[in-house]
């Protein structure tokens, strides 16, 4: 066993004396340059919070280095928090009053005498000024100088330093064209596709996309026009079109003395709303050639900018294999551990050396690519709504799946914890890896199958249709892979007709062993008359007719022992579904939020979610949660008399989508409201959402004000 | 004597007559197996097809179908099928105006194996199937019904099972005049003398006015179906003629009203199947009498689970609230509680769950709703639940979060005093094992009240965050310094907004980590399983009612 201790490792080696019995022990204390390098830091202070500040503490605590967590009022008992040495709270939940707040962080540091900040990712990881405040301070800033900082953050700065640093830019023209043949002439020197858009007009707006000459004159035209009309500035921007791109990024690593190393590419082209979902290292695209070519030209803009520490730069990469410089992110970003996990770095750990100023200890030979590795980000958040909304609560069950072999979770999270509307609803990292691809995928689907997250609503089903989708598994992936695969948004898997008769089957099987256990009492002696009470009436069922309901659909069941014993624990249970039978076999702790079933030789992990009295059952089976109802043949029969009950009118009555703060509400009781007006907007995790009126009709009452903190479901305005 | 001969002529007599024309199918058959067969079989159509359509178009089932779902299949041993009515006046002798087993189906049977008596109306028209009001007869209580259902609660009184009756009743049958009252009366004494014997619940499941509503109330649970079930003592129409309000059936006794706002019943269900399985799992927590221990299920559960989430519930500023249902959930087996009136007096939660397999009653006040304050509602529900814990050897787990009892002149002038004594009251007779964990206030009176110490509780914890004190620090310093010496206030937190003045004098017996909690309480659970106390004789106690 090792631990370390300011900047050495202690070693204790246990010895078995005497048959194992006895354990000598002999400590040692050696100094381990090697290994875990020299001394850097005495004390540490984490600017940021979450999964990234306790993966930075984890490799301080490596390092011998004491942390100092800070943290906001709703995050005293944060994990971040309890794993490190002190802590120091920097004000209230919103983060630009706590961890934004540079004056209390910058008090935490001088209270607490922390000599470097390591800034994780967001908050001030990329502020400029914060990394003045600490230098004039004498902190050390684990991440680069200000310098390189300011000059990539400015979008125009970046993309000059990258022209004159021989790094494939996007090629373009930005300025005055005089008639549609200029626009065709830069359009061909280009290339084509290009975009054409007015330089004004921000983002994708008014732009316009051609193939050839024909359609450049024709989008010269409406840009030109749009330009003048629109924003009075006559400038165009002629660009290259970028056809179904993908995002790969390369991970460098750079130190004071003007040494820099790429370390291999990132696949970040899963995305929704521009947010990375699943990521990869190394890319099934890239073959070495360009992987080089792109590493090297990294490399060229970290030297050009004497960049220090891990950085990353992206890149846009068509069809073709051509790749273009995107921006350069000056931090550790979400999805390093992919990179950790191919070339054996601990990034952090690097991080820190270089900020102390030691020279990078790997040559750009030693840099390996040791299999694959694949991300999932696991949100708090519901993918059945546009790829993801937020969705808060508490964690009342948690349990990560690092019973498997190459698994990694970096969380900051545990069982009972909040996921509040103040910070990004992400639980985790799950990262897998494994000698190959489909080992790496094969062992993130295990691991996405035996993740146990409960209270909050999550989005392990679509990673999980991600992974398994054949366009992803062939590599076939771009920036636009969700939106392509799943046009009318993400629904769920799609079961096929095995699919279904294996869930049918297992949930059928589960019921059967809860009415079983329900049938097993423990006959106590009454103390009082020391006699037993009157004995139960043994079931000598062995068979169950049932009716399951899924998706619509109604499938009688019938589960009948296929051996002797009928057990609750040890299930080995012939199920009929649709005239077929199926062997479901499986040991099962009924109190356990994961259940291994084999169904005819193939065994999966589900997780039983909820059951209740009334025969409703939620299963969640191959990533997706679906809800079945069984009832005994008898039950489902008059069930059909059973009275509808009429849903409640939803168009008269606004609800809050998702939790959040209201931002605004524009009416008051007495308006009169049109359809599609918008009635009020709700905030939730830096993103606004404008809540429009379902009908016409006059304000009755509004149940919520400006400021005002809602959950998901809760009542926000009713119509008459 | 008399009446059991009565009771037999009247069989007898029913046995000669061919009863009505479902029966009328085998008239031609004469051997007396052939006339029981015939008999039985009619029976078992109960009102015929176009009732039990009838039946069916309302959304509800018969009273067959009903017994059918909730016992285990094939158990339900029936009594009495052969019964018929008595009476001959108003034409009710007539052939079409009598039935076998007379509106209710009587008997015994297995829910999960275990013994339950069980009654089951059968509401619906004998006079005109096409009428559909069940103000005409049907389903109403004769003498000859009444007499069913008091034989099978006397055998479940005998032989120590409970009774559940599924009720659907128009209320006192009419024709029949004082012997339709007597028969309530009768039920009423054995509702009477059976509580505390033997569980009783009860499961309204269509209209149930009148003298009807009586047994329910005497019972110890009452469980409504949803849309189809109402409870009251006049219909709208009285209402109306009396006062001149204008009510809905389901305004004036609908499952709403009295889940929310009279606490009339316990719980209410979507539907009459919805109904019946959660009766049949509600059925598993309880004991069959009062002989019987608490019940112990196969669990899966581990006894020794920490639960870490735990620790961080209980907000850090003691003006936040949280929910109590957390704490209880993540504590008890598979994190399954069957709530009691989960709407009603939300400031205190009471209900079953397990622990290690065995049934325990949990009341917990709920800092979420009113800051978890004891008020009149509050007081009565947590007092009936604890009384039948009690009396059915359920051991107590209380999780005390309560500022006081509720100021104010409505709950001094509603007799917040007399009602909050019952809650006390009941506490204090206990004599089941009683755990007690004090997650954060404990203030006042009300500190007394929720199982403390000093009332027998057997295991008294806190946790860390605990603050068990007269007041709350702020109130307590204006007292005690009238408002002159504010800086005061730092330091009655330092000395009381904590667990140790009440550890120190033992009354608390251990301040423990919350994670641990469930482990202590199912140690102590095994331990108090042989617990035995007794109270001075008497007659019985007088609760201040």
């Amino acid at each position: 066993e090792t631990w370390p201790s300011r900047g050495y490792t202690n070693v204790l080696v246990k010895m078995p004396l005497s048959e194992g019995k006895e354990y000598g022990l002999l400590m040692l204390q050696a100094t381990c340059c090697f290994f875990f390098s020299l001394q850097t830091f005495e004390k540490l202070l984490v600017a940021n919070r979450g999964e990234i500040a306790c993966r930075v503490i984890k490799t301080c605590k490596k390092m011998g280095i004491k942390t100092v967590a800070i943290h906001s009022d709703v995050d005293a008992n944060a994990v971040h928090v309890q794993m490190a040495d002190e802590a120091a709270c920097v004000g209230p939940a919103p983060s630009g009053q706590s961890y934004l707040n540079m004056d209390a962080i910058m008090g935490a540091i001088r209270r607490t005498g922390a000599q470097a900040v390591h800034p994780g990712y967001g908050f001030l990881s990329e502020n400029r000024e914060f990394a003045k405040r600490l230098a004039s301070e004498g902190v050390t800033f684990v991440g680069p100088d200000t310098h390189a900082i300011q000059a990539m953050g400015d979008k125009i700065e970046s993309k000059l330093l990258a022209k004159n640093a021989k790094v494939n830019t996007i090629p373009g023209f930005d300025g005055v064209v005089k008639d549609a043949d200029e626009a065709v002439r830069i359009a061909r020197e280009i290339g084509y596709p290009v975009m054409i858009k007015a330089s004004a007009g921000g983002g994708g707006k008014g732009m316009r996309i051609a193939w050839d000459d024909e359609e450049t004159r024709e989008g010269f035209r409406f840009s030109s026009q749009e330009a003048a009309s629109s924003f009075g500035d006559d400038r165009l921007l002629i660009e290259k079109f970028i056809d179904n791109p993908r995002h790969i990024e390369i991970q460098v690593l750079a130190d004071k003395h003007g040494n820099a190393l790429w370390l291999n590419e990132r696949e970040c082209s899963i995305q929704r709303r521009n947010q990375k979902v699943v990521e990869e290292a190394p890319s099934t695209f890239l073959d070495p050639e360009t992987r080089r070519a792109m590493g090297e030209q990294a490399v060229a803009l970290a030297k050009a900018v004497k960049y220090s520490s891990a950085g990353t730069v992206e890149f846009l990469v068509d069809s073709s294999k051509n790749f273009y410089f995107l921006e350069m992110n000056t931090r550790l970003q979400v999805e390093h551990p992919v990179t950790e996990c191919i070339t054996g770095l601990d990034l952090v750990q690097e991080m820190i050396r270089v900020a102390k100023g030691y020279p990078l200890r790997h040559r750009q030979t030693d840099i390996p690519i040791n299999g694959w590795a694949v991300e999932c980000r696991v949100y708090a958040e519901d993918p059945y709504k546009s790829f993801g909304l937020p969705s808060i609560g508490k964690l009342t069950q948690y349990q990560e799946p690092l019973h498997l072999p190459s698994v990694r979770v970096d969380s900051g999270i545990q069982q009972g914890s909040d996921i509040s509307i103040y910070y990004d609803p992400m639980i985790s990292k799950l990262i897998t890896y494994g000698s190959n691809r489909a080992e790496a995928l094969k062992r993130m689907e295990e691991a996405l199958d035996n993740y146990v997250i409960r209270g909050v609503t999550h989005n392990i089903s679509l990673l999980r249709e991600v992974i398994i989708h054949p366009r992803f598994v062939q590599g076939d992936i771009s920036t636009k892979f969700l939106p392509e695969v799943y046009p009318d948004g993400f629904k769920g898997h799609k079961l096929t007709d095995p699919e279904r008769r294996e869930l049918l089957a297992t949930a059928a099987s589960l019921y059967v062993a809860e009415q079983l256990r329900s049938q097993l009492f423990y006959i106590l002696q009454d103390h009082a008359s020391g006699e037993n009470g009157i004995p139960l009436a043994k079931s000598q069922r062995s068979s169950w007719e049932l009716s399951v309901n899924l998706e619509d659909g109604v499938y009688p069941v019938t589960v009948s022992k296929s051996d002797s014993t009928f057990s609750p624990c040890l299930v080995s249970q012939q199920v009929e579904v649709d005239g077929m039978k199926l062997n479901v076999t499986g040991e099962w702790n009924l109190a356990s939020p994961l259940l291994s079933v084999t169904v005819d030789g193939t065994q999966r992990t589900i997780q039983r979610l909820s059951r209740d009295a009334s025969g409703n059952l939620s299963i969640q089976f191959l990533g997706t949660v679906y809800k079945l109802q069984i009832l005994s043949q008898a039950a489902a029969e008059l069930s059909k008399y059973m009275p509808e009950k009429a849903a409640e009118d939803t168009s008269s009555i606004l609800r809050s989508p998702m939790p959040g703060t209201v931002v605004a509400v524009s009416v008051k009781p007495g308006d009169t409201v049109s359809e599609g007006q918008e009635i009020c907007v709700i905030e939730a995790m830096k993103m606004q959402n404008s809540l429009a009126a379902a009908k016409t009709g006059k304000v009755k009452a509004v149940h919520c004000r400006a400021g005002d903190t809602v959950g998901e479901g809760d009542l926000l305005v009713e119509l008459e | 004597p008399a009446r059991d001969m009565a009771a037999a002529a009247a069989g007898l007599r029913a046995l000669r007559r061919a009863a009505g024309p479902w029966a009328a199918l085998g008239r031609r058959a004469s051997s007396v197996p052939a006339r029981i067969e015939e008999k039985r079989r009619a029976a078992l159509l109960g009102g015929g097809p176009r009732r039990i359509e009838a039946q069916h178009r309302r959304g509800k089932l018969t009273a067959r179908e009903r017994i059918l779902l909730l016992l285990d299949p094939d158990s339900f041993d029936e009594y009495d099928m052969f019964v018929e009515h008595r009476c001959s006046d108003f034409g009710m002798d007539a052939d079409e105006n009598k039935y076998f087993g007379d509106s209710v189906v009587t008997g015994r049977g297995r829910i999960n194996g275990r013994l339950a008596y069980v009654f089951s109306q059968v509401c619906f028209s004998l006079m005109s199937p096409e009428i559909l009001d069940f103000t005409v007869f049907g389903g109403s209580l004769s003498g000859a019904h009444a007499q069913k259902i008091c034989k099978i609660m006397d055998q479940a009184a005998l032989v120590g099972a409970p009774v559940i009756g599924l009720n659907d009743s128009g209320g006192a049958r009419i024709q029949e005049g004082v012997e339709s009252l007597a028969g309530y009366a009768d039920i009423f004494l054995r509702n009477v003398l059976c509580s505390g014997v033997v569980p009783q619940i009860s499961l309204i499941m269509g209209p149930c006015a009148g003298g009807a509503v009586y047994s329910p109330a005497l019972t110890d649970f009452t469980f409504m179906v949803k849309d189809t079930s109402y409870l009251f003592i006049t219909g709208p129409d009285v209402v109306k003629s009396v006062t001149n309000e204008d009510v809905t059936q389901e305004q004036l006794g609908g499952a709403k009203t009295h889940t929310a706002i009279s606490g009339v019943a316990h719980r209410a269900f979507e539907n009459d199947i919805d109904a019946l399985l959660n009766l049949r799992e509600f059925f598993n927590y309880l004991p069959l009498s009062n002989r019987d221990p608490a019940p112990v299920c196969e669990c899966h559960d581990s006894s020794d689970r920490l639960v870490p989430e735990l620790e961080t519930v209980v907000p850090m500023e003691s003006t936040k609230a949280y929910d109590m249902l957390d704490i209880i959930h993540a504590i008890v087996d598979e994190r399954e509680f069957f709530e009691i009136m989960p709407f009603y007096a939300r400031n205190i939660v009471v209900g079953f769950a397990r622990m290690n397999g065995r049934t325990v009653g949990i009341v917990g006040n709920q800092p979420k709703v009113a800051s978890g304050c004891l008020d009149i509602n509050s007081s009565v529900k947590g007092a009936r639940f604890v009384r039948f814990c009690d009396a059915f050897n359920i051991p107590l787990i209380t999780f005390v979060d309560v500022p006081g009892f509720l100021p104010g002149t409505s709950q001094e002038y509603g007799g917040i005093i007399r009602h909050g004594a019952k809650l006390l009251f009941a506490f204090a007779e206990a004599t089941v094992p009683k755990i007690t964990i004090i997650t954060r206030k404990a203030y006042g009176g009300a500190y007394d009240v929720m199982s403390s110490k000093h009332l027998r509780g057997d295991a008294n914890y806190a946790w860390p965050t605990a603050e068990v004190a007269v007041m709350g620090a702020k109130g307590a310093v204006q007292i005690i310094f009238r408002g002159k010496q504010t800086d005061a206030e730092a330091e009655y937190v330092n000395k009381f907004a904590n667990p140790f003045p009440a550890a120190m004098r033992g009354f608390v017996d251990d301040i423990i980590q919350p994670s641990t909690t469930r482990k202590r309480i199912c140690h102590d659970l095994d331990v108090l399983a042989s617990k035995a106390q007794s109270t001075p004789w008497k007659k019985h106690a007088n609760i201040p009612l």
